[in-house]
């Protein structure tokens, strides 16, 4: 059976895509604004501090979306905390608060009764998906869309110059939480087809392939969502048609991307550097 | 005339050094000011912390006779060039646009009237030819045109420029010392921290003379004088006294 009729055909895979499709959005749009903040450790740091929060909820027996958007943002805190009132440095201290969080999640999930959970939780299994983890997903994507929609100056203006942000009086910190919050709720949807420890690719790698392709942000946006979205399908075809981990079908896919249009990008790829750097020596000679 | 800005007993700390200790002292309304001063004499913390952008521990700045939190969009600030990010995703139009935000508000987009706007501030800055360029592929002449150009797009009242002059070729100094020029006509106050002495006689009707506290602030003539000058940079000066046109006390 193809990959086609076999989505027609099962309902499970339906859902699997449909939550795909929707992970590789939101995963480039808030991607975008993590690398061009410099802040592709903290994405790393927030993915990793939501365990605690998953942990917990299934031991209480909420959702889990409502734990781990709690630890993660309480990460998020903790971090800019120790960063502005110790001689610390930003990285340091996300170096520290992550792994605590992260260590924490554990020792948690240990108490739980199944042992798979931790591994779905940590790698991911997109084809596992329930009907209420897919309508979280979707739930937190239109909440992403709309967020970035509404407040896209605010963030725009912060990333590429804060100190003219807070010279006309916009609150660089609550735009700073705002992003936070948004990537703790991202980084959730994420858990389903990439798991914890590959969500910061899915962050990351679509963003900095469409960074290397354009000189707009709002492109930049859209084609580092599409990159997402290539990845998520593909990397879901891979992952059923020869039984793979999807978190790994899709951050291989999205890193094969990534390597094309880093060499062949036609006006920030690798090629093209070399072959003005040779044009460039040949005219000095 | 009116005071423009007045400072009073303004002291800040950063990371425990004393950067700025006790400085006062007030700007009239159409002044064009250069804030002159060894390195780490605390320029650029002046206009940080007159903005409200550091945390100062004593002292009052009073902006055309308001504090500062009232009086934010009235004043457009041009950054150091070395602290913005040149290979962000953004366009020159689009860059110029930014100071069209403070006046917006939450959830308003710059629309084409906005646009319009920008584009007009460009060519007062004589680089419209440039507003679809990455603003990294600019020179850093062009760069801070096109800064001066979003500070112009804010309409503001009060202009800090902190640093302009440095890695800018002659023509564009002279392009943004012109508009400078222009601004005080309309009755605009501006305040420059200038890097180096030289020029500063041509540029400036006043001058602020910092070094962690304020050594002389005044007429240029008054402020270019040998004992005033050593007492800021501490320094022997004569071979100054030709090129810059220092007055022999």
């Amino acid at each position: 059976m193809n990959f086609i009729e076999a989505i027609i055909h099962y309902e499970f895979l339906q859902k699997a895509l449909i939550t795909s499709v929707m992970v590789g959005i939101i995963c480039g749009v808030i991607g975008c604004f993590i690398i061009l903040r410099g802040m592709a450790l903290m994405g790393d740091a927030i993915s990793h501090a939501v365990l605690p929060g998953v942990a917990l909820s299934y031991m209480l027996g909420i959702n889990f979306f409502f734990g781990a958007v709690i630890t993660g943002v309480l990460t998020a805190i903790g971090i800019g905390f120790v960063s502005q009132n110790s001689r610390l440095k930003n990285d340091t201290a996300i170096g520290i608060l992550f792994t605590f969080a992260f260590a924490a999640g554990i020792i948690l999930i240990t108490f739980m009764k199944s042992s798979t959970d931790l591994y779905h939780i940590l790698f991911g299994n997109v084809l596992a998906v329930r009907p209420s983890d897919m309508w979280i997903t979707l739930i937190i994507g239109i909440l992403v869309i709309a967020g970035v929609y509404f407040f896209y100056k605010e963030l725009l203006v912060t990333s590429f110059d804060p100190t003219m942000a807070s010279a006309y009086g916009l609150s660089t910190k609550l735009v700073h939480y705002l992003l936070m919050t948004m990537l703790t709720m991202v980084t959730v949807a994420s858990l389903q087809t990439v798991g914890i420890v590959l969500v910061v690719a899915m962050l990351i790698t679509p963003a900095a392939t469409a960074y290397l392709l354009t000189d707009r942000l709002w492109v930049m946006i859209y084609l580092a969502s599409g990159f997402g979205v290539v990845a998520s399908v593909i990397g879901l075809y891979f992952s059923f048609m020869y039984n793979l981990s999807s978190g790994a079908t899709i951050v291989l896919v999205s890193t094969l991307l990534f390597i094309a249009v880093f060499l062949f990008s036609p006006r920030h790829g690798f090629i093209r550097k070399v072959i003005k750097s040779r044009k460039r020596a040949s005219l000095a000679n | 005339m009116s005071n423009a800005l007045s400072v009073k007993n303004l002291n800040v700390s950063y990371l425990g050094n004393v950067a700025l200790t006790n400085v006062s002292f007030q700007v009239d309304e159409g002044a064009l000011v250069g804030i002159i001063g060894p390195n780490g004499a605390g320029k650029s913390t002046l206009i940080k912390a007159m903005m409200g952008l550091i945390p100062s521990e004593t002292g009052k700045v009073e902006i055309l006779g308001k504090p500062i939190r009232k009086i934010r969009k009235k004043i457009a600030y041009v950054p150091q060039r070395n602290d913005i990010d040149w290979d962000f995703p953004i366009h020159v139009i689009d860059a110029v646009m930014i100071g069209t935000y403070p006046h917006l508000g939450l959830f308003k987009r710059p629309k084409k009237q906005e646009r319009e706007w920008a584009y007009q501030c460009l060519e007062r800055v004589g680089m419209q030819d440039y507003s679809k360029r990455q603003i990294g592929e600019l020179s850093g002449g062009q760069q801070q045109r096109v800064f001066l150009a979003r500070a112009l797009a804010q309409n503001a009242d009060i202009f800090f420029l902190d640093e302009p002059f440095v890695g800018v070729d002659v023509s564009s100094e002279n392009t943004i010392m012109q508009i400078l020029k222009e601004l005080q006509k309309e009755g605009k106050t501006t305040l420059v921290v200038h890097h180096d002495l030289s020029k500063a006689n041509v540029y400036f009707d006043e001058l602020i003379l910092l070094n962690k506290e304020l050594i002389a602030k005044g007429e240029v003539t008054d402020v270019l004088e040998v004992n005033t000058i050593q007492k800021a940079y501490g320094n022997p000066l004569a071979f100054m006294k030709n090129e810059i046109g220092v007055k022999q006390a």
